[in-house]
């Protein structure tokens, strides 16, 4: 308990790492994972903007990057992270790693969620003579933000356990605590001191979100 | 002057599995709709109704043929000169499609907007539309706090807000329950009257067709089989389709089966007599009967009106001397069809 007191600014430290880590990759990630989502959905047969052959590839993307174990895909893609933000190691290249990471998950996610939307819904908006990008932000975004929403608490969710491993190149935050001052150096109450951070900070995701979806969706 | 125009059009979709035929949702159609009218396409379904609606708008393209819209040759023009021609089509679902995040207000406004209308009359062109469908108070309401009937009125109010000339209802009342889909015909017929659009109204129900339509196009396999003005096509359906969908609705003259039991328990002959805008045709037969001294029953059939015109089959029994009833009969050749059970 001692040692823990002692290891408090650090813990702090890690635990801000961590909001940092998370919370930039998640606006990245969820950008690009939103376009990617979308241009699966627009191109999927029968919709907006359907192309066989570009659907086919992105799927193909999404379904390759998608069941590397993330320890694996960070070490992976150092090389490409070195290349894009000139570093391979430390928390922004861990970013990298969660932003490419999590991108295709998000992709599918926003693909499934965006699938809810009636095609009628859409057709009745093209039977007015909106254009596409009318159609895709203020309709089909909107008609299934309640899902969305609660696709992105989830993802934010995987992102934060996904980032326990950012040490393995250098990165910071809550996981490397535990590990290089809990497991390492035997003493399980700093771990779980880490694990109870984590668990707080899940858990205020998860009620934002629900609460934010239950206001979307109205109930 | 038809507003609408079909020319040869064929809609055809790649077979679902590879080796299997292609099918034609919509097979060498040509339709002629007249400004004003409302038309009525009906056909079971997969008979290629809703495929052919969507060909109107350009929600769909065809394979082959030519659809002209005012004017205008739809096959020839690009997405985005299609959008422009869209905002002169209204358009309403079975299913409403209405925005569920959005309000009837927000639900309104979106072809507003889609159109570039100015955002300073919107609030005019929006309560105008509200009072017309009688859902001023609903303004706010999300589309889950409907009713089924009031989602369609939104549904309605959406089409309009860009005041098309040509309205197509893709069985816009096959959700409702019966006394709905008569508020919701009686709201089409004013937008029929009251705005002068033209109306194109898919169903599968005759009696939808019956109570508004003014001519209709009757559906097979992709195929046109029989048009007309609907009471023509009532009062003799000609097509094996349309007397299907004709069953139940209007009354026909009895089948074999039912002769046979007609004439075990009745005495007499068995007459029919077919009439097509009889007004006094009913009267004329009784009359004759009971002036020659003959007895008779109405053993089966009905009237029907139509757009103010009757028709229907009347099938007595009658009783008294052969020569005379002969002789009755020849006199009513030319107030009825007559024909006679033997």
């Amino acid at each position: 308990m001692d040692r823990l007191i002692e290891l408090l600014p650090r813990l702090w430290t890690a635990a801000f790492e961590t909001v940092y880590m998370v919370g930039i990759a998640m606006v990245i990630g969820g950008l690009l994972g939103l376009l990617l989502g979308l241009a699966l959905y627009l191109t999927r047969s029968g919709n907006l903007l359907q192309n066989k052959a570009v659907f086919a590839v992105l799927n193909l993307l999404v379904n390759t990057f998608r069941p590397i174990p993330f320890i694996i895909l960070l070490a992976a893609v150092q090389p490409l992270a070195r290349l894009v933000i000139g570093t391979g190691i430390g928390n922004n290249a861990a970013i990298f790693g969660l932003v490419v990471g999590s991108m295709f998950a998000i992709g599918r996610i926003v693909e499934q969620n965006l699938l809810t939307v009636r095609p009628g819904v859409i057709e009745a908006a093209r039977s007015v003579g909106a254009g596409n990008l009318r159609i895709i932000f203020t309709v089909l975004i909107p008609e299934a933000l309640g899902p969305l929403i609660l696709g992105y608490t989830f993802v934010f969710i995987a992102i934060t356990d996904m980032s326990a491993v950012a040490g393995l190149i250098g990165g910071g935050g809550l996981g490397n605590f535990a590990v290089q001052y809990g497991y390492r150096l035997f003493d399980p109450t700093v771990t779980w001191a880490a694990v109870l951070i984590i668990i707080v900070l899940v858990q205020l995701t998860q009620v934002i979100g629900n609460s934010l979806a239950r206001k979307v969706l109205r109930r | 002057m038809s507003v609408i125009s079909l020319r040869d059009v064929t809609k055809t979709y790649p077979p679902r599995s590879r080796g299997a035929a292609v099918t034609a949702a919509v097979d060498n159609v040509s339709l002629d709709i007249e400004a004003g009218e409302i038309h009525g396409i009906i056909g079971y379904s997969g008979a290629g109704k809703s495929t052919l609606v969507r060909l109107i708008n350009a929600l769909e393209r065809p394979t082959s043929g030519s659809v002209t819209v005012q004017d205008r040759d739809l096959t020839a023009l690009p997405e985005k000169a299609l959008r422009q021609e869209r905002r002169g089509i209204g358009m309403i679902f079975q299913q409403f499609n209405l925005f569920e995040s959005k309000t009837v207000w927000g639900n309104i406004e979106f072809p507003l907007k889609a159109a570039g209308v100015p955002a300073s009359e919107h609030q005019r062109r929006i309560s105008e539309l509200l009072h017309f469908v009688g859902l001023v108070e609903q303004a706010h309401a999300y589309p889950e706090q409907l009713s089924g009937g009031q989602k369609q009125r939104v549904g309605i109010a959406r089409a309009l807000a860009t005041n098309p000339s040509i309205l197509l209802a893709d069985e816009a009342t096959s959700a409702l329950d019966p006394e709905t889909t008569r508020d919701v015909l009686r709201l089409l017929k004013r937008v029929n009257e009251d705005l002068g659009v033209t109306i194109v109204v898919i169903t599968h129900e005759m009696e939808v067709i019956r109570q508004i339509a003014h001519r209709v196009s009757v559906m097979e396999k992709g195929r046109i089989v029989e048009q007309g003005d609907v009471f023509d096509v009532f009062a003799a359906p000609q097509a094996a389709a349309t007397r299907q969908l004709t069953v139940g609705v209007v009354s026909a003259p009895p089948g074999e089966d039912e002769l046979v039991s007609l004439r075990q328990r009745h005495p007499g002959r068995v007459v029919s007599f077919s009439f097509v805008d009889g007004g006094s045709a009913q009267a004329q037969i009784f009359v004759a009967l009971s002036e020659a001294g003959l007895r008779f029953e109405l053993v089966h059939g009905g009237i029907d009106e139509i757009r103010g015109r009757t028709f229907g089959t009347l099938t007595l029994a009658i009783t008294g001397g052969d020569a005379s009833i002969d002789s009755v009969l020849a006199q009513l050749a030319d107030v009825a069809t007559i024909t006679e059970a033997h």
